[in-house]
């Protein structure tokens, strides 16, 4: 109708596409930590003595404290793809800032809590795990791998939701193209899930 | 056309899921804490899918999501749930 001019100049979009993508790699996690979570079952119906003793010396108020900040990150994620639909530019970038603040709170966490464990000579191949039985040792080796592979997803998401503070500041994520930020978002959403698996199995298994 | 599923969630209804989400989060605690002898397990078997469910449902936008997504992950999910019935008939005829 209008001739090649704005219709050239419209950038390609599809909205759905760009969505259901996000979903198929969203999956692709969801199976990748389930795998873990397969192992962790398996190993805890073999060893269930140790694993309880293990989820004992876990520091259970780092554990809880990093629920909550994860839990919150998660709402002013959600809360400032809200906020960019509305138009609310300003309350969508600071929003988004919070929740960056948020993720560089929890592994702040992290760095202080695994510091004291490996202090303690716990960690793997670590002097004091090796003095323990095999149960004690895969009990601390699937902690450290799965809180660790976690760990390196929230470091992910801090580059991840920093680019798209970025891109807001710059108008290139309004509120008539948020894709970006509510695909960021699933990915932010997905660290907060499995973490919400996380905690009782490790923290709260004592 | 474009946001035909670009669904406005008010901050109310997220700020209502997050107490929602803390509160269980609590309760989780609490029950671990001081019932775990008897309802620990259970309580995490609720809780925790219960949990990722509210985010999932609306942190994530899969409620107000149409029917091919919400079957995606209802794949993805059964797929995890085959895996764990397959493990545990081995893993319980082993070490159960």
């Amino acid at each position: 109708m209008s001739g090649p001019g704005p219709a050239a100049a419209a950038p390609h979009r599809d909205y759905q596409g760009a969505k259901i993508g996000m979903w198929l790699f969203v999956f692709t996690e969801l199976i990748l930590f389930g795998g873990l979570f397969l192992l962790y079952s398996a190993y805890r119906t073999k060893y269930p003595h140790e694993f309880h003793e293990g989820g004992q010396e876990l520091n259970v108020v780092i554990g809880v404290a990093n629920t909550i900040v994860l839990l919150t990150s998660s709402l002013t994620v959600a809360m400032s793809i809200t906020a960019i639909q509305k138009g609310e530019k300003r309350r969508a970038r600071i929003l988004l800032a919070i929740t960056l603040l948020l993720a560089a709170v929890f592994l702040v966490d992290k760095v202080v809590e695994w510091s004291a464990e490996i202090g303690r000579g716990i960690y793997p191949n670590g002097p004091e795990l090796l003095k323990r039985p095999q149960g004690a040792i895969i009990f601390f080796g699937l902690y450290y791998t799965m809180t660790g592979l976690h760990g390196l997803h929230v470091l992910a998401g801090i580059g991840v939701l920093a680019v798209m503070l970025a891109l807001l500041t710059k108008d290139r994520i309004r509120s008539d193209d948020y894709v970006k930020l509510e695909n960021a978002g699933l990915y932010w959403h997905l660290v907060d899930v499995i973490w919400i698996f996380l905690l009782p199995l490790f923290y709260l298994a004592a | 056309m474009e946001h035909e599923a670009g669904h406005v969630i008010p901050y109310s209804t997220l700020v209502k899921v997050w107490a929602v989400l803390l509160a269980l989060t609590a309760v989780l605690v609490f029950v671990s804490r001081v019932f775990h002898e008897t309802l620990s397990v259970p309580a995490m078997l609720a809780i925790t899918p219960l949990k990722a469910g509210l985010v999932f449902y609306f942190f994530m936008h899969l409620k107000y999501e149409g029917v091919l997504l919400k079957t995606m992950l209802f794949v993805a999910l059964a797929t995890l749930v085959i895996f764990l019935g397959l493990l545990f008939s081995d893993v319980l005829v082993r070490f159960g």
